[in-house]
């Protein structure tokens, strides 16, 4: 039996030589086309002005600097409103829509998931159906019921939209139905409600599902320019800000890569640190007939 | 949303008719409702919020296609005009939707075989090796709206990455305007596009490559699988079709709503509006015209397009491995 099990790991091992080659040779050519350009924008952050306008241009930096941040700095401490405020904005706009989405997703992903109850495939088969239509879709009335409700220009046009998307509601939901109904049933005969369930059963068994809908949404508003809603120059983000800097064209080429390596540092970092819970996450993501 | 439901349910328990008739329909229906309050308790936050920013703006915008509206008057009943101006008389329209499908086609597939056979190829790695190759990939969709980095590759000028390379090996001459050119534009943004494709559809592939049962792979072989390839067919895929369902809506919803890119890199309006698609036609119309009737009816026929697209897709992935 261990023989014929030795034997059958060692077919499946023993691919064919030539068949690994091309498959590693096209996975290097693909991952520097991934990776080049990521490179080549860290590389510039830290070049002097006489090496980005070098011809021929070079991918590597060869004399590190970091004039390129000094100036970032220089630049935005010129600007009207303080540099630390486009920071504050991003920050408080990504903080809010990731905590009140987390929560909302989760408390009706519960349901959902674990109940039955009248309405509940209408509801879900809704939200699947958001999943196959790009918000574009549905820019120009939600410019409209933003100024009816009085959003229009402060940060919750960006925030409450945001705690209704719906990929992390699908993804949330299906993280939970994995979870064995024999711990509900024991939290329910040991006197628990509904919500205390949700709460303390629940809630601590999803944390993959935690750290995955924190990263999407992470990615949704830290690059977000306001979405058009947002005119008043203190409630624009850093996304905004930064991106008149790099209007400002060649002259700002170093700079502008500086604002690259800052801007895309930090989601990188929490996709390091969170990678094995997001693909944890992600097995359950399938969708059933 | 729940509770005005739950109020309606009140009475019925109350009035109840005699134990000799059983309940009427309606009745349980209430009375399930009822037992389960908790549940729309839990889920009237988010869905309120979700009627209020996905269920009525696509309702309001089928509604206002139908209309004149510019902002100002109350929305004027045309019928089928804003459509049939969209299809017959807006030609910059037919180079959007020929644009937005000439995407979908390449990028949607494209992005779509790129992600799974990423994974695959990634899922025989040691660990380590394989969560460093997923950073690598993924790095691109996730570093937030940093494609301007592809304005420095792609610039005019000898400074430019592309044109500083190809002048020194000799291919061209003099530096190229490719973001000018109406040739080149396309085809930098599909590449651009799927630089930053490979996102949730590809995370969600490697999850399922590692949840595939390892002894089907055993008894697979016992069967007379020979290769890697009829193992890719007869067990992988089959064993993964959840995950390729839903990779499949998300990749090709992407490939549809072409926007950022092409603003960015090609300008807005793009040289003879060579970059035009259906979102940045729509918002041509419905930032800058203000004609949101007219805005509307191409929402309508993006969401269409979109919806009908993806419900296509569904039925055939259905059908892998069988």
């Amino acid at each position: 039996m261990v023989n014929l099990a030795l034997r059958l790991r060692k077919k499946r091992m023993n691919r064919s030589f030539m068949g690994n080659l091309a498959m590693f040779l096209f996975l290097g050519v693909v991952g520097a086309f991934m990776a080049l350009p990521l490179v080549y924008a860290i590389n510039a952050a830290f070049k002097p002005l006489d090496e980005i306008f070098l011809f021929p241009p070079t991918l590597f930096v060869r004399n590190p600097t970091l004039t390129n941040f000094v100036d970032l700095m220089t630049l935005l401490g010129q600007s009207w409103v303080p540099f630390s405020r486009y920071i504050f904005n991003t920050v408080f706009i990504t903080g809010m829509g990731v905590v009140g989405h987390v929560l909302l997703a989760s408390a009706a992903a519960y349901p959902l998931a674990k109940h039955q109850f009248p309405g509940k495939t209408l509801l879900f088969t809704t939200v699947v159906l958001a999943l196959m239509f790009a918000p574009q879709v549905t820019a120009i009335p939600n410019y409209m019921i933003m100024s009816w409700i009085g959003f229009v220009d402060s940060y919750w046009a960006v925030i409450v939209p945001a705690f209704a998307f719906p990929l992390g509601l699908y993804l949330m939901k299906q993280f939970m139905e994995q979870i064995p109904d024999a711990l509900i049933e024991a939290a329910k005969i040991d006197g628990a409600s509904e919500y205390r369930i949700f709460w303390q059963v629940i809630m601590p068994n999803v944390k993959p599902a935690w750290m995955t809908l924190i990263i999407l949404l992470f990615q949704l508003l830290w690059g977000t320019d306001g979405n058009g809603f947002i005119y008043s120059e203190e409630l624009k983000t850093l996304h905004f800000a930064t991106n008149q800097i790099i209007q400002g064209g060649i002259a700002r080429a170093g700079v502008g890569a500086a604002v690259a390596l800052i801007l895309m540092s930090v989601p990188i970092t929490l996709f390091v640190f969170s990678q094995s819970r997001i693909i944890e996450t992600m097995a359950t993501s399938g969708m059933k007939e | 949303m729940s509770e005005v439901i739950l109020k309606e349910g009140k009475p019925a328990p109350a009035g109840a008719p005699p134990a000799t008739r059983p309940p009427s329909r309606w009745a349980v229906k209430l009375q399930e409702i009822k037992a389960n309050k908790h549940s729309y308790v839990l889920l009237a936050p988010y869905m309120l919020l979700f009627g209020l920013f996905t269920v009525l703006p696509v309702a309001m915008s089928l509604l206002i296609s139908f209309t004149y509206f510019n902002m100002l008057e109350f929305p004027r009943f045309i019928g089928w005009q804003n459509y049939s101006r969209l299809f017959l008389e807006d030609d910059i329209f037919l180079i959007a939707i020929k644009n937005t499908l000439l995407f979908a086609a390449i990028t949607g597939p494209l992005s779509y075989i790129a992600c799974f056979v990423f994974a695959w190829i990634i899922n025989d790695m040691r660990p380590k090796v394989r969560a460093f190759m997923t950073l690598v990939f993924y790095a691109p969709s996730i570093s937030g709206n940093v494609y301007f980095i592809w304005q420095m590759i792609f610039s005019g000028d000898r400074y430019g990455i592309a044109n500083g390379f190809l002048i020194r090996w000799g291919f061209i001459l003099e530096p190229v305007q490719w973001l000018k050119t109406e040739i080149y534009i396309l085809a930098i943004i599909i590449l651009v596009q799927l630089w930053l494709s490979l996102g949730t559809g590809f995370l969600a592939f490697i999850a399922g490559l590692q949840t595939v049962d390892k002894t089907l792979y055993e008894a697979g072989a016992v069967d007379g699988i020979k290769n890697r390839w009829q193992e890719l067919w007869y067990i992988t895929l089959p064993s993964m079709k959840p995950q390729l369902m839903f990779g499949a809506v998300i990749q090709l919803t992407t490939s549809f709503a072409v926007a950022d890119v092409s603003i960015y890199l090609a300008g807005f309006p793009s040289v003879n509006y060579a970059a035009e698609t259906i979102v940045t036609h729509l918002m041509d119309f419905g930032t800058i015209r203000f004609e949101m009737g007219f805005a509307s009816a191409i929402a309508t026929v993006l969401f269409a397009l979109m919806v009908g697209t993806n419900l296509i897709v569904q039925r055939l992935l259905r059908k892998v491995g069988e």
